[in-house]
Parts: structure tokens; C-alpha cells; sequence
């Protein structure tokens, strides 16, 4: 960690916990350039020769491993698309970190946008955490605009976190899926956005399948002037079951248009949608008031429990 | 101790002014069990939240412990040792029992004793301490939660509106017990319970009965119990319940 300056090392911890080099296999990225890499015995990372970015090859049957790949911005006005394919064998259990800390003082936009594609192999399992963070009170925008495209063989199992709580000025966020027989999707979004912030959310998810499930829920918070538009579509053509849920508080003067979709094209496909969109109740205030909360202290304790 | 002089609310009701307290003058001594008792509608529960500060009076004075509280909003009277249990406790999307119960205790409190507070309200505790209090708990379990709550602060003046409303009969020996409980643990502590209940009434070293927002009539127990028995003042749970 010797090279990289303190602004970098507080980014890391942001968005990938790390305090240290991680376990296992990792590429840390900042400022466009590879900065540490590690492979081990069943999981290879190379860089792309077309284009920024990195293939990882997960061999199958590795079990219990993990890979770090965080992303750090911290000079003004670095402006990237990279490419990362996650290329998971049979029969795999392993935990991806990804995320991307922004960090700009000047007056330039930082962008960062990150193309992830997963094929993931029959019956594995791969639990996925992406944060997304960005601090620095320049006046260039910190912008973050990721796709993830998840491929699910037969029998798979993908767990996603999705964390984006502070700082990042205009984010469109997209995400794909298309899934097997008996794969199973477990989506879950905490989004909060405040200042001028705009965030746009959109998942996709097709259960193509009979046995396929998923399960998309996201919770997020919109203060001051921000702008949230959440777009979760369940598509079910098989014998399948699918369940999609927005709820939202909404804060100050911040808008959010949630728009959850299904669409059947099995007559066997169970599919259900929620969306709840509120500010936060006065009696949940009130009730925090009593147990010697001041009104803001209530409101962090419930907005922090809500997004938890 | 706790003086009210000359207390009274009133709201707008379309355009009219209803008064819902009237000039109230009332002081309650320290480590005293009173409860309140009344019809439906008398003002019972708008004058405990007028002590909380959860209502704010419309006239008169609030003198807690020789502070006037009048203008001190509902933060700054829970500090000073008011506690207050809700009829009907609300819900918290993504807080959990122990947070719920350590924003209560203003302390890092440990999972062990989170534990005792829930075992006292009769819910085994493992299962709940992780729980979020969401629409999957029942009326019951979140009534006896918020009762732990105001266990697990260290109040002076603890206020129950209706404690009993929605728990069952064993919880309701085991609410009888919690109180004699917390009258030991700390004393000059005073409890004031809005009830109807004929076996909280029983319990009482004071009943005050509100009606029409004015006090109908107050003293101790032993004097009052026995004119109010039998009218809806003092209902037998057993009663009640079937």
C-alpha cells in the first residue's frame, strides 16, 4: 500500500473495507493505471488488449476465495470506461468486492464507468459487493455510471449489494441479468442521494428458466434537491418467480420516480411488485424524541436503520 | 415531583374551538403509582402527552422537579427523566430490537442486557434481539417492546397510556409485576398509568379520574376504588376479555 497517497487509502477503505493489501486476489486500480495485482492457484486476472480493463477466470471448484478489485479516482478530471469480465467455472463459492471511490477537488469532472459482464457457471455461487463513494468539495462532478451484466448457468446463485450512500453527483446505474433453470438473483440497493445529485437505477432481469427466481429490492433516501428514478423490471418466461420492491424516504425538497415492471410470458411465472415511496413518519420521530433523541438525531438513527 | 397549574388544550375542529383540557391544576409526589382513569374520549391521553411534551398545552404551567417545563420540547423533558410508553407503538423499517433498545439506554448497552430487558416483558429474547421492528411483529410483541423501552431508561417520571391494550392475560400479570419492579429499583420514581384496567386501578397509591377534560375526581386508592367499581371506569379484565 507504500505507493499510494492518503486520499487514495481512505477511498479504498470506502468502498472495499480494505485497511491493508486484501487476501487473495485483487487488482486495485487508481487513476487509470493498475496499481497492485495478485492472482492465486484457481483464479487468474489479465489485463484486456483491446480495451481498459481486466478478465478474471475463476476456475471450477474454487471454493471460499476472494477477489478485491476496487477503484479509486483522485485526481481531477480523469474521464474512464473499463471493461471487467468475471468468467466463474462450476461448481464455484466466492466473494467479489468491487466499488469505486471518487475523490475531486478541482474544478474537472472525474467519471469512472465500469462495464462488469459475469458468466457465472452451473451451481455457483458468487456473492457481489459494489460501493460506490465520492468525496471532495471541488466544483467538478463526480460521476459514476456502471453497468453490470450477470449471465446465470443452470443452478447459480448471485448475491448483489449495491451501495452508493454518499457523494457521487450523477450516477446511471444499469443492471442485466438473464438467468437459468434454478438460478437464483438476490438483489439488494441502498441508494442515497442529496445536494444536486442525480441517480438513475435500472435493473433488467430475465428469468428465462423453469425454477429461476429473483428477488430485487431497494431501498433509498433522496434529500435536499436530489433526484432519484428507480426502474426494476422483472421479465418471467418460464416457471418461475420473481418479486421486485422500491421503497423510498423522501426528504427536503427530493423527488423520486419509482417505476417497478413485470412482464409474464409464462403462464406458470409468479411475479409481484411493491413500490412505497414517504417521508419519514412523525410518530417514528416522536418516538425516538421520547427515548432523548434531538429531532435530527432521530432522523440519522432512522434513516441509517432503514438503509442498514 | 410534578405540579400542572392551570393546564388546558384546546384545538380547531373545523372552524370551532374545542377544549379538550381544562385548566387542570394537579401535583403528583415523587415514588407514587397513579393512575389515570376516564371515558373514552375525556382527555387521558392528551394530558400525558401534554406532559411529555408530545402535545404542547395551550395555557398553563408545567413545573417537573421545580423546573418549569412548560416550553421545553419533548428531547429536553425525556432528558430530565420523563419516560413515555405509546397505546400504540409505532414501526421502524430497518431498526432492530437491540438498536431500538440502545437509543433508549443512551449507551452502548450489551446484548446480554438487551436480553434482560425483553425476558422482563416476557419475550424470549434471542429471538427477538435482531428483529426489525417492521409489520412482521404483532400488536402484542410491539407493545411489550415498547415497555422495554422505558425499562431500559433510567426515568424518574415513567408515563404508560394504556399499557394493556392489545397484550394478553399473562402479560398483563406480567405488566403488574414490571411495575412493582420498577418501583423498587429507583426511588422517588413515579409511574402514572392511563388505564381502566380494575387490576392496575388496584394497584394504585392514587387514582385521578379525567372526564370532559376536567379531573372528575381524584384521591387515594382505597377512597376512590371503591365509588368508581362496576362503571366503565374500572373494568375487569377478565371481563373484558371474554
Amino acid at each position: 500500500m507504500d505507493q499510494m497517497d492518503a486520499v487514495q487509502k481512505r477511498l479504498f477503505q470506502e468502498v472495499a473495507d480494505l485497511h491493508g493489501i486484501p487476501e487473495g486476489a485483487y487488482n486495485l486500480r487508481a487513476n487509470g493505471k493498475a496499481l497492485m495485482r495478485n492472482t492465486t492457484a484457481n483464479i487468474d486476472i489479465q489485463s484486456k488488449k483491446d480495451v481498459s480493463g481486466i478478465d478474471i477466470r475463476i476456475k471450477s471448484g474454487t471454493k471460499n476465495e476472494s477477489i478485491h478489485i476496487p477503484v479509486v479516482l483522485s485526481q481531477s478530471g480523469i474521464k474512464e470506461n473499463v471493461y471487467n469480465d468475471f468468467f466463474v467455472g462450476d461448481d464455484c463459492d466466492v466473494l467479489i468486492v468491487a466499488g469505486c471511490g471518487i475523490d475531486n477537488c478541482g474544478s474537472q469532472d472525474s467519471e469512472h464507468d465500469g462495464i462488469h459482464r459475469f458468466f457465472i457457471g452451473k451451481n455457483s455461487k458468487v456473492r457481489y459487493v459494489e460501493k460506490h463513494y465520492g468525496s471532495g468539495d471541488g466544483s467538478g462532478k463526480r460521476i459514476l455510471n456502471p453497468v453490470t451484466e450477470v449471465h446465470m448457468d443452470e443452478g447459480s446463485t448471485m448475491e448483489m449489494e449495491m451501495v452508493q450512500i454518499k457523494g457521487v453527483d450523477s450516477t446511471k446505474r444499469t443492471t442485466i441479468a438473464e438467468l437459468k433453470a434454478d438460478a437464483k438473483l438476490l438483489v439488494r440497493e441502498r441508494l442515497m442521494t442529496h445536494g444536486q445529485q442525480q441517480a438513475y437505477s435500472i435493473y433488467k432481469v430475465d428469468l428465462n428458466g423453469d425454477g429461476s427466481s429473483a428477488d430485487v429490492v431497494s431501498r433509498s433516501v433522496a434529500r435536499d434537491n436530489s433526484y432519484q428514478k428507480l426502474d426494476l423490471c422483472i421479465n418471467g418466461s418460464a416457471a418461475c418467480s420473481g418479486h421486485t420492491e422500491c421503497d423510498s424516504i423522501i426528504m427536503d425538497n427530493g423527488r423520486i420516480l419509482a417505476v417497478p415492471s413485470l412482464e409474464a410470458n409464462s403462464v406458470d411465472a409468479a411475479l409481484v411488485h411493491e413500490a412505497a415511496i414517504g417521508k419519514i413518519a412523525g410518530e417514528q420521530l416522536i418516538k425516538l424524541m421520547t427515548l432523548g433523541l434531538t429531532e435530527a438525531e432521530a432522523e440519522e438513527q432512522i434513516i441509517n436503520g432503514f438503509l442498514k | 415531583m410534578l405540579e400542572l397549574k392551570n393546564v388546558s388544550f384546546s384545538a380547531d375542529d373545523n372552524g370551532s374551538n374545542i377544549e379538550i383540557i381544562r385548566n387542570i391544576s394537579h401535583t403528583i409526589s415523587d415514588n407514587k403509582f397513579v393512575v389515570i382513569t376516564g371515558p373514552n374520549g375525556g382527555g387521558k391521553s392528551t394530558l400525558a402527552k401534554i406532559i411529555a411534551g408530545i402535545v404542547k398545552n395551550t395555557d398553563g404551567q408545567i413545573i417537573f422537579d421545580g423546573v418549569d417545563i412548560t416550553e421545553k420540547n419533548i428531547t429536553e423533558r425525556a432528558r430530565l427523566g420523563i419516560g413515555f410508553a405509546f397505546q400504540q407503538p409505532v414501526r421502524f423499517k430497518g431498526l432492530t430490537v437491540i438498536d431500538l433498545l440502545r437509543i433508549a439506554a443512551g449507551k452502548t448497552l450489551s446484548v446480554s442486557d438487551a436480553c434482560n430487558y425483553l425476558s422482563e416483558v416476557g419475550l424470549c429474547a434471542k429471538d427477538y434481539i435482531d428483529r426489525e421492528i417492521n409489520a412482521s411483529l404483532s400488536g402484542g410483541e410491539l407493545k411489550r417492546i415498547e415497555i422495554a423501552t422505558v425499562l431500559a431508561r433510567d426515568v424518574k417520571l415513567a408515563i404508560f397510556d394504556e399499557p394493556e391494550a392489545g397484550i394478553d392475560l399473562w402479560s398483563f400479570n406480567n405488566l403488574i409485576r414490571i411495575f412493582e419492579k420498577m418501583r423498587q429499583e429507583r426511588s422517588g420514581r413515579t409511574i402514572l398509568v392511563i388505564s381502566h384496567q380494575e387490576r392496575i386501578l388496584n394497584i394504585a397509591d392514587e387514582i385521578i379520574v379525567i372526564s370532559d377534560g376536567n379531573i372528575l375526581k381524584y384521591g387515594e386508592k382505597d377512597i376512590i376504588l371503591p365509588e368508581i367499581t362496576g362503571t366503565e371506569n374500572a373494568i375487569n379484565i377478565c371481563h373484558k376479555m371474554a
